[in-house]
């Protein structure tokens, strides 16, 4: 036994996850720290060595990997294309509109890699530090360098055949070939440009991760005005409609990951709203994009439509969005200028439409029940003595009864939710491995793990889990036939307000500000949220809204003082000089 | 994590405790420490979305084993197993303990479960990693003796005991040792068996020498792979009883009182009333000196003041002829009855009785004082109310009289409980109350004849 003859081996050992191998009297490799022997045998791989005349065990095992264990010759951004076609494609599945997936989202991709340098231009970025002699083999075919419309361009083949790498030629073209100088160093990775991907750092260019993947399909659903609100694209991700986690093991079998490519393509946590709409921003501003289709009055992301749905998906009266609009045009936040995304702009910034839409009726639920953990009540109270007396007629709306019919609801889907991400699965059928000496020890886990779940999932309670919901804008439903859930859609505000004259008033006359002061220091928060400092029912309807946007409670409470801002604009100059916060609303 | 081989190992046999205790470690655990350290550690970065929904899955299980829902347990338990690929080399590698434990305690009960799901669930988890093949093996055998899978369970622990794989450390070395001692338990269970059958047979019977033949054999496998264990500091209790028993079978007295002896008396073995237990027995059996007995049993008093024990101590303390002896069995006699349990212990309150009369009839008045000064606050609401005077009347004549006894010699016989047993008119007492009251009036402790 030699161990020195036992170095060439350097895969992990099955049992032990040691390196460290010597060679048995048949010529089998056998680990040193435990004794594992392998099917492995000790091949002669460079007869120049062979002095060694100890060599016992000559070439019976397996072959040097050849190349087609390697895989293809890919790019790291020919991942991120794979990924984004998956994502087009996928939303293309959930109604969007075919022009996304083919025009839109391929112009901003290509205009991405251009302005990116790594493709669509004369130098790009791959050949830095390697052989520009490949590229000036290439130049003949750069013709397509000079194709500058990009936005006009619609006959390229992009994205149609389903696998890019054929269809798309140019882009492949302008990669020089150098496997062969990179499969001799030891920092690996699957991709051609994985690792030094990874370490690029270049001022001014927004480098593709995987939470980018995610602002480019939201930037292409803005731009056609989707019905798809940022919170409901992520939302589908976490229920997994859009692929994202775990994406990569969809691609072709010859395109292998490992090593940096892990970094780049394997992610462990679910998207973050904040997160994804800063790198929209960021995103739009880098790809130069010019301003946006405009936002009216008949699309989806208009605050007056966004209010009425989720108006209809809290379960509160409709007569509440005539108040919503109110609002929206005293505040101007209905108007085109201000919604629509204007990347050019000096202080490029789009609007949060769906949390905006949610801040605007807190605000109004505000007004109407001042949500001070009494006049609510008292309210209510009124209510249900006139619901009582008057059966046959339209209800009036009872805030009680709503609160307590939402706090069910609401608690058992926060519940099952819980449970849902507790159990869900974040591992890919293919693992990811750093290195080619750890591939056997990661694929003996994952077959390990998946005898354990096939033993165990005999065990499970066999009524199966509702499977995957089917995707939705909604996630409650309060029109069916369950009886327990009373529908407050047609309930009445009657009981809370009053008429005078040819207007109606709200019967309550007081408002507190959500926030007194604006933050005006460099942090980023424009005020904070301490869950302490508020009445319950305000807590109760900022968890239930940020529960249904899966956003941060802090970020709802931001996004209502930013509106009662704009809403009582003259007052908060006045209060500058009064520090009493009380304020009169009438309509 | 909680221990949950301690809970998985509770049902099995009594014998478990005996090493849980040393596996476990003498150290305390914090299991609150550890993630307060975690998020300490990463300070404002955020957690991955990945370890946060498998903490909460932990939760879950833990939760659904606590209300003993099985199958949701397995449910949580599919995902769970992901952590065993977990990218944080740190949790990757504890990930096979805790779902072993988890994953054991859920086959163990749920009703869908059979020792053959059992079975491969250990050998599947054995064979992961090396750092947790002994611990499995030895638990797994442990389940299989529960299921009374006696010859499994041996041929479980001679492929542990064999398994050489990596780099010999000391845990391991005891691990080894401890299987090697459970082999052995199970070959003194065998040996036991014989032993029973051949008092069973006449020495003539033809199949006699055969028997005892194989009694012999086993007895010789046993001690070895006993004897390695207990030789180690720990509490070992079953071990060193069989192997003592097997020593007196064969009239090893030197070699069973030299285990015993240095399994009570060695200081690095953590402190066991049972070991002195033992060798009392033992010593006992043997018609020992009643001084050597004493002296055993003085560390025992010390330990577990109120073992039943106590009691045959101050019968040898009393018989001695050294006055010290006789004043510490006044004080056993008092630590007795300090314990809640023995208040209805009427052998102790007849030893008291006797002995009080007898301790200050001898004019060693300040004995009794010193014993009670500090009793004195408490006793009396402890032992001495009328509720109990009443209960005990009712209950148990004998006692309440014994106790009255007490009560007068400590408290005079103003006291409520000697008075109230006074009262009661008891036709075959009454001679007997009769005499208690003169005693009183002439030794109790509170009227000093002077």
């Amino acid at each position: 036994m030699d161990l020195e003859e036992a170095e060439e081996f350097k895969e992990r050992c099955t049992q032990c996850e040691a390196v460290s191998w010597g060679l048995t009297d048949e010529g089998k490799y056998y680990c040193t720290s435990c004794h594992n022997v392998t099917e492995r045998s000790k091949e002669v791989i460079n007869t120049d060595v062979i002095p060694h005349a100890q060599i016992k065990a000559l070439n019976r095992g397996l072959k040097r990997k050849n190349n087609s264990e390697k895989g293809w010759d890919w790019y790291v951004c020919e991942g991120f294309q794979y990924i984004l076609y998956q994502q087009a494609e996928a939303l293309k599945n959930l109604g969007v509109g075919p022009e996304l997936k083919n025009d839109v989202l391929h112009n901003f991709w290509k205009r991405y890699l251009q302005k990116s340098k790594q493709a669509y231009c004369k130098n790009p970025v791959h050949t830095t530090g390697r052989k520009p002699t490949v590229l000036e083999d290439n130049l003949s075919h750069s013709d397509w360098a000079s194709e500058p419309e990009l936005l006009s361009d619609v006959n390229s083949p992009f994205l149609e055949s389903g696998m890019e790498s054929q269809s798309d030629v140019h882009t492949r073209k302008s990669f020089p070939i150098s496997k062969a100088s990179q499969s001799e160093t030891s920092v690996c990775s699957g991709s051609l440009d994985g690792v030094e991907y990874s370490q690029r750092k270049e001022k001014g260019i927004v480098k593709m991760t995987m939470p980018q993947t995610l602002a480019f399909c939201y930037l292409s659903l803005l731009w056609q005005r989707e019905a798809i609100t940022l919170s409901d694209l992520l939302r589908f991700v976490e229920e997994d409609h859009i692929p994202y986690i775990n994406a990569f093991q969809h691609f072709p079998e010859q395109m292998k990951l490992y090593g940096r490519d892990r970094g780049i393509f394997g992610t462990e946590s679910w998207p973050n709203y904040d997160d994804i709409y800063k790198k929209t921003i960021e995103v739009a501003t880098f790809l130069d994009l010019p301003r946006f289709p405009e936002i009216t009055e008949d699309c989806y992301l208009h605050p007056n439509i966004l209010c009425m749905k989720y108006l209809m998906e809290v379960n509160l009266p409709d007569e509440m969005h005539s108040l919503t609009c109110h609002v929206v045009k005293m505040t101007g936040m209905g108007e085109v200028d201000f919604l629509t995304f204007d990347p050019i702009a000096k202080m490029a910034k789009t609007v949060k439409y769906d949390v905006q839409a949610v801040a605007i009726i807190v605000v109004v639920l505000k007004l109407l029940f001042l949500l001070d953990d009494n006049l609510e009540w008292s309210l209510s109270n009124l209510a249900e003595k006139h619901n009582e007396k008057n059966k046959k007629d339209k209800p009036w709306f009872d805030f009680r009864k709503w609160y307590q019919i939402m706090k069910k609801a609401f608690d058992e889907k926060k519940q099952n939710w819980e449970e849902a991400r507790a159990k869900y699965l974040w591992k890919s059928e293919k693992p990811l491995y750093y290195s080619y000496v750890d591939k056997p020890v990661a694929y003996k886990k994952r077959e390990m793990v998946v005898n354990l779940q096939k033993q165990f999932s005999t065990l499970v309670d066999s009524t199966p889990t509702a499977g995957k919901k089917s995707p939705s804008s909604f996630q409650f439903n309060w029109t069916g036939e369950d009886t327990e859930r009373t529908c407050f859609h047609g309930h009445s505000l009657q009981g809370v307000l009053k008429e005078k004259g040819q207007s109606l008033l709200t019967k309550n006359s007081l408002y507190w500000l959500s926030t007194q002061k604006f933050c005006r220091c460099y942090c980023t928060h424009v005020t904070t949220y301490e869950e302490s400092n508020y009445s319950l029912s305000y807590q109760f309807i900022l968890n239930l809204f940020s529960f249904l946007l899966r956003i941060k409670t802090s970020l709802l409470h931001e996004e209502v003082s930013l509106v009662e801002k704009e809403l009582f604009k003259k007052k908060y100059s006045v209060t500058k000089k009064k520090s009493k916060s009380k304020k009169v609303r009438r309509y | 994590m909680s221990d949950f081989s301690e809970e998985l190992k509770g049902p099995v046999t009594d014998d478990e405790q005996v090493e849980t205790s040393v596996l476990s470690g003498a150290g305390m655990h914090f299991p609150w420490l550890q993630t307060y350290i975690e998020t300490v550690a990463i300070g404002g970065k955020r957690k991955k979305d990945f370890a946060q929904t498998t903490s909460a899955c932990l939760s879950f299980i833990q939760e659904a084993l606590l209300k003993h829902q099985w199958q949701q347990a397995a449910g949580y338990m599919y995902s769970y197993f992901q952590t065993l690929e977990d990218s944080d080399s740190y949790k990757r590698q504890a990930a096979p303990e805790i779902i072993w434990k988890l994953g054991s305690e859920i086959l163990f009960y749920h009703p869908k479960s059979n020792v053959e799901t059992f079975n491969t669930f250990a050998d599947r988890m054995k064979n992961i990693g090396i750092m947790n093949y002994l611990k499995i093996s030895l638990q797994h055998a442990l389940y299989l003796l529960h299921h009374g899978m006696l010859e499994d369970a041996k041929r479980n622990l001679s492929e542990a005991e064999t398994w050489r794989h990596g780099e010999k450390t000391s845990s391991r070395e005891i691990l080894i040792n401890v299987i090697q001692a459970y082999k052995g338990l199970l070959q003194y269970y065998t040996w036991s068996k014989k032993k029973t059958e051949l008092s069973k047979l006449d020495k003539d019977d033809y199949a006699y020498s055969a028997v005892a033949q194989d009694v012999f054999n086993h007895s010789w496998k046993t001690s070895v792979n006993i004897s390695a264990l207990i030789k180690i500091p720990g509490v070992w209790d079953p071990f060193v009883k069989s192997y003592v028993e097997m020593l007196e079978f064969y009239g090893d007295r030197d070699g069973a009182q030299e285990v015993l002896t240095n399994y009570a008396y060695d200081e690095k073995f953590p402190s066991n009333p049972n070991a002195h237990i033992y060798l009392y027995n033992f010593l006992k059996r043997q018609k020992a000196p009643r001084s050597k007995l004493i002296s055993v049993l003085k560390i025992l008093y010390q330990i577990v003041p109120s073992h039943k024990l106590m009691l045959e101590f101050h019968t040898l303390l009393r018989k001695s002829e050294k006055e010290e002896h006789h004043k510490l069995g006044l004080e056993v006699l008092f630590g007795v009855l300090d314990f809640a349990g023995c208040t209805k212990n009427i052998t102790a309150w007849k030893y008291l009785a006797k002995y009080l009369k007898k301790i200050l009839m001898g004019n060693h008045l300040v004995w009794v004082q010193e014993e009670w000064n500090s009793r004195k606050n408490w006793w009396p609401s402890f032992h001495f109310s009328y509720f109990w005077a009443k209960s005990d009347w009712k209950e148990d004549t004998a006692l309440s009289c014994e106790k009255a006894f007490v009560a007068g010699l400590l408290l005079g016989k103003g006291c409520r409980y000697f008075r109230y047993i006074l009262k009661q008119d008891h036709q075959i007492l009454g001679k007997k109350i009769k005499r208690m009251k003169r005693s009183v009036k002439k030794y109790s402790i509170v009227n000093p004849r002077l």
